[in-house]
């Protein structure tokens, strides 16, 4: 159970307890808005990490820079050790390092879902087609749904393109994942679907940053909670001060407005 | 009997006759009715009234012309056609004339289009900047006015035959056009023909032999260069064992004219010009809204799997950008076939030149010579769209 979500030959270097991500003063402007304002982040190998706050609080770009769709002015990130700099080979690497999931799935729709999944193995890691539709069959069997593997994502409900994502992003067997609110487009019933299969990858040892705002996944997954509000990181702390003792005044804020309702 | 009775709505009028003039469907038919008879009888008016005038003009309707000498020259012809040819053999050539060109144009105006349509969104300032002046300037040009600025503009000013521009290779540009040595083959070019031949059966099966490999052990295969090898390499391999038989004949100064090689007139050039920028820079605008209109999650997926920008263009953006590009591209392709006719304009013999022009005019046959006109034109232009309609099929996203 503990390893069911990597393929073998992957063992992760968590044992080592290493610094996954660090972040050290980092700024980022959108022209003359200043969306992040010195963060400060250290990641352990391993580690899950939720971040929460309110809409148009920076959680979204603090991960986006990351794997470098955005890219800071300031400060400098490392990632596995490799620090991101404008140089391609670094970015190429830490891609490779660093799988995704979005708000918004962003599956290929003229592809099948297993060539969504074989698409990146087979021209980025040059794998042979029938190696890589091994592996994928694995992860879709792993998201608990191999049999939807011919059918056009366009054929798919949301919290299944959902799963999909993430098998895809396993497919290419990445140390860290990033979810940018991975649930919030889906309908209700489906969002269960979803977080288990993001509750497995974490107990399987994945190192997760999560923007998300399903409090019980936070409470019950996250090592940690990271509260942002206005581009900077308010509070942080293990879920059990964080919900229970927060010390800053909007902290107590947000969570009275997400939880009571 | 009963039960409509039972059916029918306390207080409404009883069942008449004229209910039906009620219902929808009563009224959808009078409309239909009513607009058969006014459409039978405008045409009625038309035919009856040409078939009188015809008649009162003594002009013998019909397609016997057809076989008639034509009696006049043509300065570009496809195939082999004199003054004492028929009507008939006069409109295949300007049928023919008017399909190179479009072909042609097509070819290189969608080149030049998607050429145009990427650079505009390349983040090189300059070349971004330079391909909006030129999309700007040939959208907002009129057509007609542009085949006149190359026709009379550029190419009516060149020198005459005896300063021609002598290009590389043998080639000479002047007023009269481009004269080209054209090859003459000697014994052994079959030779060379058969190796080009296996050339290009070789290279088909190294690209599905490159493309089972790579699906297979995932190493992709360098197939640019093998393939440029087989494709042109075998044949001037070929030539050269041979001892390369061909001969050129050149175009040479004789009197006041070029005489031998193959002759590119100008105006069949200033009309190719002018109908590839002019349609090169609506599908350059159709290529750019088509890869703009593929969502920017899908390219950042592609990037956050660690995909090149190239294989991203390639795997993720274009094949989706396909389907929003075809249905327009498709009508300019048809325009383009349609625009060719200006070339009657700078005197390109093209078929409404030769057809609707020279024939119409000697033989008086207006309605039959404009209706075959009309007919060839909306064959071309509904063969273009079936083909691209079964193309755009195969493109098409699977939804639900």
């Amino acid at each position: 159970m503990e390893t069911a979500l990597r393929a073998t030959g992957t063992e992760p270097r968590s044992s080592r307890h290493g610094t996954a991500v660090e972040l050290v003063d980092v700024h980022k402007w959108y022209g003359e808005f200043h969306v992040l304002k010195n963060i400060n982040l250290s990641v352990a190998e391993g580690e899950k990490i939720v971040i929460c706050g309110p809409s148009g609080s920076g959680k979204s770009t603090l991960i986006r820079c990351i794997n470098r769709l955005e890219e800071h002015q300031k400060g400098r990130i490392v990632v596995q050790g490799t620090e991101l700099t404008s140089d391609l080979r670094n970015i190429d690497k830490i891609r490779a390092d660093v799988g995704m999931v979005f708000q918004s799935f962003n599956l290929f729709p003229h592809l099948t879902v297993l060539d969504n999944l074989c698409l990146a193995p087979t021209w980025v890691k040059k794998m042979p087609r029938a190696e890589a539709e091994k592996t994928a069959m694995h992860y879709l069997t792993r998201v608990r749904i191999p049999e939807q593997a011919l059918k056009y994502p366009g054929q798919l409900s949301g919290g299944q393109q959902q799963r999909v994502a993430i098998a895809r992003s396993l497919c290419m067997t990445p140390r860290i994942m990033l979810f940018d609110e991975p649930t919030s487009a889906l309908d209700p019933e489906m969002i269960k679907e979803v977080l288990d299969v993001m509750i497995e990858l974490a107990q399987s040892g994945m190192t997760m940053l999560c923007v998300t705002h399903e409090m019980g996944f936070a409470r019950s997954v996250a090592d940690r909670i990271i509260f942002m509000d206005r581009g900077e990181i308010v509070e942080q702390g293990p879920p059990s001060t964080f919900f229970n003792n927060p010390r800053e005044e909007r902290t107590r804020t947000f969570l009275s407005q997400i939880l009571n309702h | 009997m009963a039960l409509a009775d039972e059916t029918r709505v306390p207080g409404a009028p009883r069942n008449s006759a004229l209910d039906w003039l009620y219902r929808r469907e009563g009224r959808q038919i009078i409309g239909q009715v009513l607009i058969v008879i006014i459409l039978g009888a405008f045409l009625w008016m038309v035919v009856s009234n040409t078939i009188y005038n015809l008649q009162k003009q003594n002009i013998a309707s019909g397609f016997g012309f057809w076989d008639n000498t034509a009696g006049f020259d043509i300065s570009q012809t496809l195939i082999p056609y004199s003054a004492t040819s028929s009507y008939g053999h006069a409109f295949w050539v300007g049928l023919l004339n008017t399909l190179l060109v479009s072909v042609i144009g097509i070819v290189f105006a969608t080149i030049v289009g998607f050429s145009v349509g990427i650079a505009r969104l390349s983040n090189n300032w300059l070349v971004a900047r330079l391909a909006t002046v030129y999309v700007e300037v040939a959208r907002n040009v009129p057509l007609l006015l542009q085949l006149f600025v190359w026709y009379f503009a550029v190419l009516k000013n060149l020198p005459g035959p005896r300063d021609s521009i002598q290009l590389p290779g043998g080639s000479v540009l002047n007023v009269r056009g481009l004269s080209l040595p054209a090859p003459v083959p000697q014994s052994g070019a079959g030779m060379v023909l058969v190796a080009a031949i296996v050339g290009m059966v070789a290279m088909i099966a190294l690209n599905v032999w490159a493309t089972r490999r790579q699906r297979e052990t995932g190493q992709p295969f360098g197939r640019l260069l093998p393939s440029l090898a087989l494709l042109l390499g075998l044949p001037i391999l070929a030539a050269a064992l041979m001892g390369f038989p061909f001969t050129f004949d050149y175009p040479v100064l004789r009197g006041f004219n070029f005489q031998g090689g193959i002759v590119v007139l100008p105006e069949f050039i200033a009309l190719l010009l002018g109908l590839v920028f002019y349609t090169g820079a609506f599908i350059a605008e159709i290529v750019r809204s088509g890869i703009q209109g593929v969502s920017r999650g899908q390219k950042e997926a592609a990037r956050a799997l660690g995909l090149t920008s190239g294989q991203m263009l390639k795997l993720v953006v274009i094949p989706q950008a396909m389907r929003i590009i075809i249905p327009p591209l498709t009508s300019n392709y048809l325009n383009l076939t349609k625009n060719s006719s200006l070339g009657v304009a700078i005197a390109y013999p093209d078929l409404v030149s030769v057809f609707s022009g020279t024939v119409l005019n000697q033989t008086g046959q207006a309605i039959e010579v404009i209706s075959v006109t009309m007919l060839v034109y909306l064959t071309l232009s509904l063969s273009t769209s079936a083909f691209m309609n079964w193309f755009n099929s195969r493109m098409k996203l699977v939804e639900r």
